[in-house]
Order: structure tokens, then sequence, then C-alpha cells
């Protein structure tokens, strides 16, 4: 029999375990379809605020020789309000909606939004390390990511996910902050703080001077972050960082993992990568013997 | 080491020329931006101020590289005032390039957008009839017009010029002559950029005849590589699956020709 791909990550069912992180090509409907299309097993809006915001001027992203990306984006979004309208007419695509707020009044104030939109989990943005106020500066409270996650679980019945990434406080700390109020799953990793310098004008490049650190040099980071959470905690995770290829997907599920996000291979990869990885993950299986996804969670924990 | 493209690359400016009173071409050395494919840009990063998608423009030199901005807001204007001497940054080139075709060809290109019909002029075979039709809004706003007749003194060719007050060449819009010129020729090729008002029109008389017509799109930009969703119209991606784009792929395009995103993401009129 063929091996099947679908997973569930707690209560949240996806037909395939990659999908789409927050940030990446995430404003317009039109989009989420053909990623959807072309292998995305759910899509992530990029974090959305209560206002619309522009971001920080350009440069916004750079290319690190080597590979990886630094980006501060600065959060650009069109303000929940108005993807909720846009994302009315939805009927197929799996979406999480990314939230980014200062107070718990954010989050369930842009939650109401969304009640005439399908929408199959929220996440919420803990980890943002570019942008004050919100982001890592809130993940990095652990009282307020208490208060956050009890008042989004009191304003609605959809899943909701707490994003984490490395601040200043441990992000364990995060993590088990999100699991005494309740959260339903985790996301780990955000990028990593970091900032890249100009040899010939001598100054930083982005605008922002720092930017969050992605792509593949932060892939053993994340899957430590990953392999830690599932051996302290009994929550389902969903894996991010770096993710390029199906070997990549197939360590975040062996360290814990119940799906994965995939942001900046689009940049090297294309959509393409979707496919990719799900084909890979599916020969793998073959190989191997596994007909489900969740045979294979955590198992290098065995040892 | 292989050049990361997506690394931004310092060059110096080395001449500087004044095309009209806004509008300037820049010219460097970078053999990368010397050879890229007609509709492909870059990532223009000018130092303390901004980073801009520029279409590459030619430089009649090997191994030399253009921009020609026209001064706009304060990036575009940053970008204007840098002198010989001082640095820029470049990352790409990035996106397609135009389909040629070969026979009775008509370029239409208005402002800055003529800056990927001039790289385009350098790839034509010796015996395409080209059609250049620039568009202005007045006399001092023409430039390119001795180079595309340079570009073309091979070939069978005429320049066109229309200018909306009649002060230069034809009095009109240039999408009149457009219509013109399709009820008179059937080209085998239209390609154009400029204003999207313009070339959504060029695209609508074109591809109403049935003849091949592709466009090159400008959008808010802000990675350049197909991350940030910035650049969308539609489903598509202008940095990744364009600039370039077919007539009848475009015409089902909604959002072609009637809105674009800000900085934000919102949809806006034209
Ligand atoms: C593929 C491509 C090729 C281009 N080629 C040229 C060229 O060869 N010569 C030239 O003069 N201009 C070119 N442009 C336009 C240029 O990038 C700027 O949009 C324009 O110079 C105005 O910038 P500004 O910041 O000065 O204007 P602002 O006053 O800041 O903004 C005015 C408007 O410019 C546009 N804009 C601002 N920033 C960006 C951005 N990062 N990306 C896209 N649009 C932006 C927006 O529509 C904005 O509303 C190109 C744009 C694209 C997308
Ligand atoms: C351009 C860009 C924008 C991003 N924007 C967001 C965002 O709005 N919200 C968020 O939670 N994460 C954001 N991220 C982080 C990604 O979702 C992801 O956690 C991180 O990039 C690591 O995954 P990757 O290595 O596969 O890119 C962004 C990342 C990039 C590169
Ligand atoms: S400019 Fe970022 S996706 Fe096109």
């Amino acid at each position: 029999m063929e091996p099947s791909l679908v997973t569930s990550i707690g209560k949240i069912q996806l037909e395939k375990p990659a999908m789409l992180a927050s940030g990446i090509l995430g404003i317009s409907l039109d989009v989420f379809n053909r990623l959807y299309r072309s292998g995305a097993g759910a899509v992530v809006s990029k974090s959305l605020s209560t206002e619309p915001w522009d971001g920080y001027p350009n440069p916004t992203i750079f290319g690190i020789n080597g590979g990886g990306w630094i980006n501060a984006v600065g959060l650009s979004n069109p303000g929940a309000p108005n993807f909720a309208k846009m994302i009315e007419p939805n009927k197929d695509v799996p979406i999480i909606i990314s939230l980014v707020g200062s107070i718990p009044e954010d989050f369930s104030t842009m939650i109401k939004q969304f009640k005439n939109s399908k929408v199959i989990a929220y996440e919420l943005n803990l980890s943002c390390p570019h942008v004050a106020k919100v982001g890592l500066e809130v993940g990095d409270d652990p009282d307020l990511v208490k208060k956050i996650v009890s008042t989004v679980k009191n304003s609605t019945h959809v899943p909701v996910i707490a994003k984490v990434g490395l601040g200043t406080t441990h992000y364990l700390n995060t993590v088990s902050a999100a699991v005494d109020s309740g959260i339903d799953a985790i996301t780990a990793i955000n990028t990593i703080r970091a900032i890249a310098i100009d040899v010939e004008t001598q100054r930083p490049i982005l605008s922002n001077k720092f930017g969050g650190l992605s792509g593949t040099p932060i892939k053993p980071i994340a899957l430590r972050c990953v392999y830690e959470i599932s051996s302290k905690y009994d929550i389902p995770i969903i894996g991010c960082g770096g993710i390029s290829t199906w070997e990549d997907a197939i360590e975040f599920i062996l360290a814990g993992a119940s799906a994965i996000q995939i942001g900046s291979a689009i940049g090297d990869n294309w959509i393409h990568v979707f496919n990719d990885i799900n084909n890979g993950i599916l020969q793998y299986m073959k190989r191997k013997g596994y007909s489900k996804i969740n045979e294979m969670i955590g198992l290098a924990k065995k040892s | 080491m292989q050049r990361n493209l997506n690394h931004t690359k310092i060059c110096v400016i080395e001449k500087v020329i004044d095309e009209t009173p806004t509008v300037r071409t820049l010219i460097f050395s970078d053999d990368v931006m010397s050879s890229v494919l007609p509709g492909q840009f870059a990532m223009v990063w000018i130092p303390g101020i901004n980073e801009l998608p520029m279409s590459v423009m030619i430089a009649q030199e090997s191994g030399k590289a253009a921009f020609t901005v026209r001064k706009h807001g304060p990036a575009s204007t940053g970008l204007f005032n840098v002198k010989v001497g001082q640095q820029i940054g470049v990352r790409g080139p990035y996106g397609n390039s135009f389909d040629l075709k070969q026979g009775k060809l008509l370029l239409v290109g208005g402002g800055t957008g003529l800056v990927p019909m001039m790289r385009l002029l350098t790839h034509i075979k010796p015996n395409d009839d080209v059609t250049v039709l620039i568009g202005a809004k007045s006399k001092n706003e023409v430039f390119f017009e001795d180079l595309a007749n340079d570009l073309l003194k091979n070939n069978p060719h005429r320049v066109i010029i229309t200018t909306d007050d009649g002060t230069y060449g034809e009095k009109g819009f240039v999408t009149s002559m457009v219509e013109k010129l399709v009820n008179e020729t059937r080209f085998d090729g239209i390609y154009t950029c400029g204003p999207e008002i313009m070339m959504y029109k060029t695209v609508q008389l074109a591809h109403s005849r049935g003849l091949f017509v592709q466009a090159s799109l400008e959008r808010m930009m802000k990675c350049g590589v197909g991350i940030c969703g910035s650049c969308c119209v539609g489903e598509d991606l202008v940095c990744k699956d364009g600039t370039v784009f077919d007539g009848d792929h475009l015409i089902l395009n909604m959002e072609f020709g009637h809105f674009h995103r800000n900085k934000a993401g919102i949809l806006e009129n034209y």
C-alpha cells in the first residue's frame, strides 16, 4: 500500500506535512491557492497586526555568502481586517493565520475579525527578532505569554499554535508558559537576530541594521530546539528553520516534529520545493516500510 | 568562489549621463550585469538611503552596465544624485526575459520603461524590421531616440515619438499610435514596458488582433527573489515569474492594469 503523507498536529489535520512558513509570499489568496496546488499542506499568513504596517525601508533582505538570508522586512502586512476580508472567499486552502501584538487584547480583537473566514489554526508570533514591542519582546516575558495564550484560548475554538525563537529568555521558558496556558502546538523556530556589514562601504546593509537569520545556517539549531522541546513536553511540534530538502524534513520528524514549515528554501529553489519534499518523504517511507508519518515522529530519541 | 548573486556587490559609478532634466544614466563596470537578458533587473542599494529594483541598462563598452533612473521619491532621487566615484551595491540579476520573435517587431516604451527595450534592441537579428515607439509627456522628457536609431542603423527601422502635448513628434497618447500601427501592420512580435495603463492598452490592442505581445511589469519589490510576496499580481510573482509576461496570460489576470499593492500589501487602484 502507498504510504500516506497525512499528519496531525494535535487537532489540526493536514494532507501533507510541509507548510508555508509565516512571512513568506503570504499576502494574497491567489498566491496561497497556487502554493496549495504546488503541494503545500497548509499556508501560514504573514504575521498580521491590528493596523496595516509598511515595514522597514529597503534593503530588507540580504543573501549571505555560503547560504542563508538575513531579513528585516519589519512585519510589513496589510492589517488583520484587510486580510480577513481578502481570504473570505477561500474554500479549499488550509490557512493558518499568524498574529503579532503587544497585549492580549490585540490578539483577541484580531481573532474576532476572522469569524467569516475559513481558518484551520492561529499561530502566535512570539519570536520575531527585529521589531520592537512585539515578537521576541513578547516571547521573552513568560507572564505576558501566559496572559496572551489564555486570552486567545478563551476567544476561539480553533487550535492555537505558539511560535517560539531564540531571545534573551530561554525559549524553553516561553514554551513552558505556553504549554501551561493550554497552547495546542508549538512552532520552532523563528529567525535568529543577526547583522550583515558591507566591507566596502563599512556599514550595516539592512536599513534596520539588525535582521533575522534564516535558511540552511540555522537548521542544526532549529533541529536541536525541536529535539529539546519534544524531549521535555508532551506537545505537538511544527519544525521550522533551514529546511530545504526531504532529508531535512525527515530529520525534523525524527527529532519530534509532526509537521514542518518552509521559508527561505523558496528563495533558493522556488515553490517546487513542496513537491520535491513530499516526493522525497514518500520514497523514504516506502524504502523504510512506514505507512504513516506518525510512525516516524521522534524516532531519533529512542536510543 | 562563484559569486552569490543574492549578495550585494559594490560597484563604483564611472560616468553619469544626463538624459533629461529628471533622468540620468549611471555607468559602472560589472561582468554579471553587463550581460543580463532584456527584461531582467537588479536590486540597487544606495548606501544609507534605500534599495530599489532597476532594469539593467546597456552601456556601449563591454564589461560595463548602467542604470537609467528617473528622480521621483526619496530613493530614486538618492540614486539620481550619486556622483562619479561613489559606490552603489547591486544584487541579481533577477527575473526572466523577453521571447525574441523575428520579422516585424514593435517595441513600445514609456519613460524608464525604455531601458529593457534598449537591451532588447541589442538582441535583434539583422533582417528584423523594427518599429520603436517612444511615448513622453512633452519634448524635454524624450530620451533614447538617438540611441534607438543608432542601435538599429543596420536594420530596416523607424523610431516614432509621441508627446501628450504635441511639443515633439506626433501629438497624442502613445496607445493611439499603437492602435494605428497594429491596424496597418501584422507585427510578429510586440514588446512593451512603461506605465501599466499604457501596457494594459497595448496588450489589449495586440491581443484582440491575435498578435504576440509581451509586457515587463513593475511592482513594489522588497526581496527580488520570491520570498516576501510584495510583488504579487494575482497569483504571479513579478520578481520570479516575470518581469516579462505573455499578453494572453496577462489579459486573464484581474489585477493587471487595475490594481497594485502598496508597501503594506494593500491593493490600490491605479
Ligand atoms: C522590475 C523593475 C524595474 C524598474 N526599473 C526602473 C528603471 O530602470 N528606472 C527607474 O527610474 N525606475 C525603475 N523602476 C521603478 C523604481 O524601482 C521605483 O519604483 C521608482 O524609482 C520610485 O521610487 P522612489 O522610492 O523614488 O519613489 P517613492 O516616492 O518612495 O515611491 C513612489 C512609488 O514608487 C514605487 N516604489 C517605491 N519603492 C519601490 C520598490 N522598492 N519597488 C517597486 N516600486 C517602488 C511605489 O509604487 C511607490 O508608490 C523599476 C521598478 C521595477 C519593479
Ligand atoms: C522574509 C521573511 C519574513 C518573515 N516574516 C515572518 C513573519 O511575519 N512572522 C513569523 O512568524 N515569521 C516570519 N519569518 C520567519 C519564518 O517564518 C521562519 O520561521 C524562518 O525564516 C526560519 O525558516 P526558514 O529557514 O525555512 O526560512 C520570516 C522569514 C523571512 C525570511
Ligand atoms: S519582491 Fe519579494 S517576492 Fe517578489
